[in-house]
């Protein structure tokens, strides 16, 4: 495997490990408001996340490095290209990063309900986005011969885009729901496991509409077919197998398989992009790829030669942290600033 | 307003809001994890008060520093694309290494230090504090060894178009990097001093959790001490640097239309800057030329000299910043860096003497006194990005020409607007809850539940 290869595989687990930690936790925020009847008890739904969501949210910020770094042609054409969403994105993170902070520093319930919306929103927003940027990369974007993208903001909200962005906000929520199920007080964890049986369907409804779609709309399976058909194949079983795990209480292995669904969709993804970066609608010469729009060869050997010191120590220490809060959070009865 | 103009206003508003609130976090890290280390060795109840207090608003502060930062490594693609197509080969590489050499250690061992008083063995949960605090001032060392590139370009070579790195070693140890991080460090240091200092000043001036507060403003003197001796020394030291590296910042921070030999010192001048001449100016002889090279002469380029060298080398046009902005940004950095070295020593005088709670006058000062650090942080950054002008990379590529050929000026203020608007609320209520918790002092005893959760 050369150096170009390598790196697009990398940035292909680093979005896994984004969305299968920051998927949950964005699930979680998503049903803040949902499941969570009283102030205390929506403490206690943040607090499930509370030690993890800022190293998860890492692994976006670690993503983006990466391409910055690997392949700097996709980073400044995705970036300037999907201009007005990444703001919308920007601003959510903004109000959600913040909300988790503030909300438990005053009392009065104005301003808890206020941060809570943000938490929400800021959940929310980018749960939706992810699916309709991703959505945009497979169908593919006007782009011209310099790398620019020339379509507007609503050129991304196509019907095909639309529909990823809600299968993966489903997919999202539903992964947050097993988690709470897992972590939640008894009451959230029950609220949730009612919620997932309705959300499951959901979920599973809007990733076979993303699957079917994109036959036409893409040509993901077209091409390196059989990986990213067998890939998205295996996804949907996944997702099946943890609506029944789910039901007969299997928590941990249902928490499991939402994961699998979400690492085969990155993978079927990637697995249909490559070489491609990123997809000319213009005009396939101009398709972004992991030769033209990459760094230096010399680049690329100093950034493996970093990453594969040091991403094993990372990975080695935030599962050591899962371990050291693995405890069940109880929802607090009472509220007051400590 | 023009598309560079505009991602020019976003670029500074957006750092400069993101830098409001960094230093603070690099030196109350480092300020919390010694008050913790000295709780583990002494066992003294006082000393986890402590902690935990001062903790507590260094996460209220930590939150802002992180989700604007978040922005900034959008923003480079956003609104700068055809820098990041140039340099990206070398720029991308630190910013890469930066997320998972630092951010993961600050972000992972934060939240485990929050969550992790009742969990986790007392020296554990200290070294999760450690941690955190050097993941923190680790992250300013990769960013700026990418900035660094951005004001003296090493270790790479034109081809294909574009920047290449040649040299991974050459950027760790551009020189521009090892007088800007100790300035940025001890700037922290200087910062979460004189915020402590401040705050104890605060309360002991009424009286409240005396001796909490005696005891916090001892360390915090001595903090804020080392900090503004740090700052002023490496300051020294890095314009020195910039004589040689960057002759035209230092030209225009010091208002220099001509070159001098030996060079004189601008204490205070008014200037016409399009005429590059001098409507009121008070000089010291030969003190400019002592500052650079230590000794009675020495010659200091002029900003007239320097233009004409850079047109002879880049072709026509401006090489010129703007020099009233660079020069009174100098100055009020220098100025309340000065201003904080004073008061630092007058401090840790007192508190030798065993008089800082009982002397008023000072305490009044230490409060408003926290200002001081921000406003020569923003001012230094300010000198900094706006002295390198034209120039977005020194000598190698100009601002105007990085900018993303795709996005509208529309596009730009939108985002513009939207994130001033949403960065001045959160900013408001940030300073309202550090008010509130300052204010409010410690607990009234150790609480053992996690800090952050109710």
């Amino acid at each position: 495997m050369d150096l170009n290869t390598l790196w697009f595989v990398l940035i292909a687990v680093l979005f896994i490990g984004f969305f299968f930690l920051e998927g949950f936790d964005y699930g979680v925020g998503i049903l803040l408001p949902v499941l969570g009847k009283t102030d205390g008890e929506r403490r206690g739904i943040i607090n499930t996340i509370g030690p993890f969501w800022d190293a998860n949210e890492t692994w976006m910020v670690t993503a983006g490095g990466a391409m910055f770094a690997a392949f700097p042609g996709w980073y400044a054409t995705l970036f300037s290209g999907f201009y007005l969403a990444l703001a919308l994105m920007l601003v959510g993170l903004i109000l959600r990063g913040v909300g988790f902070e503030f909300r438990s520093k005053d009392p009065r319930p104005g301003w808890r309900n206020l941060w809570d919306v943000c938490i929400f929103v800021g959940s929310f927003v980018p749960a939706l986005l992810w699916g309709v940027a991703f959505g945009n990369i497979v169908k593919g974007v006007p782009i011209d011969g310099s790398m620019n993208y020339t379509g507007g903001f609503f050129n991304l909200l196509n019907p095909y885009a639309l529909v990823c962005g809600l299968a993966g906000l489903a997919l999202f929520t539903l992964h947050g729901a097993l988690f709470l199920i897992i972590k939640g007080d008894h009451d959230i964890a029950g609220r949730a496991r009612t919620l997932t049986k309705k959300l499951g369907p959901v979920a599973m409804l809007l990733l076979a509409g993303t699957f079917a779609l994109s036959f036409k709309a893409t040509d993901l399976f077209a091409r390196n077919a059989s990986i990213a058909m067998i890939v998205a194949v295996v996804g949907g079983v996944a997702l099946l197998a943890a609506g029944l795990l789910s039901g007969q209480k299997r928590d941990g292995v249902a928490f499991a398989m939402t994961g699998v669904t979400i690492a085969c969709s990155v993978v079927s993804i990637f697995a249909g992009l490559f070489p491609r970066v990123m997809i000319s609608s213009t005009n396939p010469e101009w398709n972004l790829t992991i030769t033209n729009a990459s760094s230096s060869h010399y680049t690329l050997t100093i950034m493996s030669v970093v990453a594969l010191m040091f991403v094993p120590v990372v990975l080695a220490y935030q599962i050591w942290t899962y371990w050291v809060f693995r405890q069940r959070v109880t929802a607090p009865t009472s509220e007051k600033p400590a | 307003m023009d598309a560079v103009a505009l991602a020019r206003w976003q670029f500074a508003a957006t750092s400069v809001y993101h830098y409001f609130f960094v230093p603070l976090t690099l030196g109350l890290s480092v300020l919390v994890a010694i008050m913790q280390t000295m709780y583990v060795r002494t066992g003294d109840d006082q000393y986890k008060r402590m902690t935990k207090f001062w903790g507590k608003l260094f996460l209220i502060n930590f939150a802002m520093g992180v989700v604007t930062g978040i922005v900034m490594e959008f923003q480079f693609g956003m609104n700068w694309s055809q820098y990041s197509r140039f340099v990206g080969d070398i720029f991308g590489a630190p910013l890469a290494i930066e997320a998972l050499l630092a951010f993961f250690l600050e972000a992972t061992f934060l939240g485990v230090w929050i969550f992790g008083w009742d969990t986790l063995p007392k020296k554990i949960h200290l070294a999760s504090i450690w941690l955190a605090a050097i993941g923190a001032n680790l992250s300013a060392l990769w960013i700026l060894i990418a900035n660094s590139f951005m004001q003296q370009p090493t270790g790479y070579v034109l081809r294909n178009g574009r920047a290449e790195m040649v040299d991974f070693g050459a950027l760790l140890t551009n020189p521009n990097v090892w007088v800007q991080f100790p300035h940025v460090i001890t700037a922290g240091v200087a910062t979460a001093g004189f915020f402590v200092l401040g705050v104890c000043a605060w309360h002991l001036l009424r009286g409240t959790h005396a001796d909490f507060f005696r005891k916090s403003a001892s360390i915090a003197a001595l903090y804020a001490a080392v900090g503004s001796l740090g700052v002023g020394a490496v300051g020294h030291l890095q314009a020195q640097h910039m004589i040689r590296n960057q002759p035209m910042k230092i030209a225009a921070a010091e208002a220099l239309w001509n070159t001098e030999n030996p060079a004189s010192f601008s204490l205070f001048t008014i200037a016409d800057e399009a005429e590059r001449r001098d409507v009121f100016s008070i000089r010291i002889p030969r003190a400019l030329s002592l500052l650079a090279y230590n000794r009675m002469d020495g010659e200091v380029r002029g900003v007239n000299q320097l233009q004409a060298e850079a047109e002879a080398k880049y072709g026509p046009g401006n090489y010129v910043p703007p020099v009233a902005v660079t020069y009174w940004s100098f100055r009020i950095m220098v100025g309340a860096g000065g201003l904080m070295l004073l008061l630092a020593l007058l401090s840790v005088l007192l508190v030798q003497m065993g008089r800082l709670h009982t002397t008023p006058l000072l305490l009044r000062v230490l409060a408003p006194a926290i200002a001081l650090p921000y406003i020569a942080n923003s001012a230094g950054w300010i000198m900094a990005e706006i002295g390198r002008q034209p120039w977005i990379v020194n000598g190698l590529m100009k601002t105007s020409d990085a900018v993303s050929p795709n996005v509208t000026v529309g596009m730009l203020a939108i985002t513009l607007v939207l994130f001033v608007v949403v960065y001045g609320v959160l900013m408001g209520a940030d300073i309202y809850l550090l008010r509130k918790y300052a204010t409010a002092g410690p607990a009234p005893d150790a609480p053992t539940q996690p800090m952050s959760v109710y």
